[in-house]
């Protein structure tokens, strides 16, 4: 199976920091990654880097085809799809409408939207403004986003922060589901994560390297 | 990029609808600014009729700052940044489609503060509405500008601060060129000039967004 992501001494430096320094990992297509480490470890700019939201400084690094050093970063992104813990969407549009953004942006079939609002259980919330949504609802409107997008590498930066039982439950199916239709998925974590029956690899991070990978 | 600019365009006036930041904050912090600056004129209306034109355009900048900031901040949060990033939109398209609600947003702001204009500084109403078209194409560029400099101060940390020093001196040639347009249209003088230079300005704005709105959203 091809390599999803591979990297080679990949270093990102930002205001002269270095948030990356000197990574070698290579994901294959369709698996699924947790990226364990402490805060500041540098998991959220390996996502980032590797969703082409921040340049590659150094080093080497092929995201689904698309060569970092080379080609444009915008490339990438519109092969990835991003779900943070601070929330994915403007929280002063409807559940509704911030999707039927980012269907229109993708040119994505809206008429999906229903469907995959009641698999993520916010039906009831479609005309509901994203910020008054509890946290976990948040979540599942991000996760919504991505169901829609199918895109090929999903990046979940920290999704089990602040969400219960049957929220990380409901996570650990989708990913699954994710990974079962070929996608690619990477999920940052500080915490101990367990995705039950799904095989996964664990890399661990810290100051900006991978330091195990199991 | 039209499609796309109509898409944030539309995405950015449903905020708007649904936040009414325009209605509850920036209109009445305009309005009563018009007012205050009625007041500290005195009670004369001949000398509030001929300062009219400078005062809105000076009430209208400041509005035009605000609306800039909020547009800015609309896309500020650290996940919905990321997560639109990924969407891969043109960011000529952005720019385009933020500026148009944004003009749709001032063309608003401006028909309210020229009402005020009529009301407390005095301003011949036939006058007022001959002025119109330059007043138009004038939000225009000032919303143009705005953007771009929106974009430019957007990944600062203190761009709330930075917008303004950043985007004043780049609003004075279209404040002074207005407050000129508008006053030869109501009191005669050479408008052709200002006119001119609004137009000029406009364009200059669009071409440079165009062009450069993507790198400045990079960096």
């Amino acid at each position: 199976m091809r390599d999803s992501v591979h990297l080679l001494d990949a270093v990102v430096v930002a205001n002269g920091f270095p948030l990356i320094s000197g990574t070698t990992l290579s994901i294959e297509q369709g698996t699924v990654t947790v990226i364990k480490g402490a805060n500041g470890a540098g998991k959220t700019s390996l996502l980032q880097l590797i969703g082409g939201l921040v340049p590659l400084s150094h080093g080497e690094g092929v995201v689904a085809g698309v060569d970092l050093t080379r080609q444009d970063r915008r490339e990438v992104r519109r092969r990835v799809g991003w779900l943070g813990h601070e929330g994915s969407f403007y929280e002063d549009l409807t559940v509704a409408e911030n999707l039927a953004f980012a269907c229109a942006a993708m040119s994505v079939n809206p008429l999906e939207i229903p469907q995959v609002l009641e698999r993520v259980d916010l039906l009831h919330r479609i005309d509901t403004r994203a910020k008054d949504l509890s946290a976990g609802q948040r979540r599942r409107v991000g996760i919504a986003w991505l169901l829609l997008r199918r895109p090929e590498i999903w990046l979940m930066d920290e999704p089990y922060a602040s969400i219960d039982a049957q929220g990380r439950a409901f996570l650990e199916e989708v990913i699954g589901d994710a990974s079962r239709a070929g996608a690619t998925v990477l999920v940052s974590s500080h915490d101990e994560i367990d995705l039950g029956k799904q095989k996964y690899r664990t890399i661990t991070m810290a100051g900006g390297r991978v330091v195990r990978s199991t | 990029m039209i499609r796309i600019a109509l898409l944030v365009a539309r995405k950015d006036l449903r905020i708007e609808m649904h936040s009414r930041v325009l209605t509850w904050q920036v209109l009445p912090f305009g309005v009563m600014a018009l007012l205050l600056c009625g007041l500290a004129l005195g009670p004369t209306a001949a000398g509030h009729s001929h300062a009219a034109p400078g005062l809105f355009y000076i009430v209208i900048t400041l509005m035009a700052l605000l609306m800039v900031n909020r547009s800015t901040a609309i896309e500020s949060n650290r996940g919905t940044r990321s997560s639109v990033a990924t969407l891969g939109l043109d960011p000529s398209g952005v720019f385009l489609g933020k500026a148009a609600a944004l003009v749709v947003e001032m063309w608003l702001a401006s028909a309210v503060l020229l009402v005020g204009t009529v009301l407390f500084l005095h301003v011949d109403r036939a006058k007022t509405l001959s002025a119109l078209p330059t007043i138009a194409v004038a939000v225009v560029a000032l919303s143009l500008a705005g953007t771009l400099y929106g974009a430019l101060t957007s990944s600062n940390s203190g761009s709330a601060t930075l917008l303004p020093i950043l985007a004043l001196p780049a609003f004075a040639p279209l404040l002074v060129a207005g407050e000129r347009a508008y006053s030869a249209v109501a009191y005669g003088g050479n408008l052709k000039v200002w006119w001119g230079l609004l137009l000029v300005s406009a364009v200059a704005y669009l071409i440079l967004g165009i062009l450069l709105y993507g790198v400045m959203e990079e960096s």
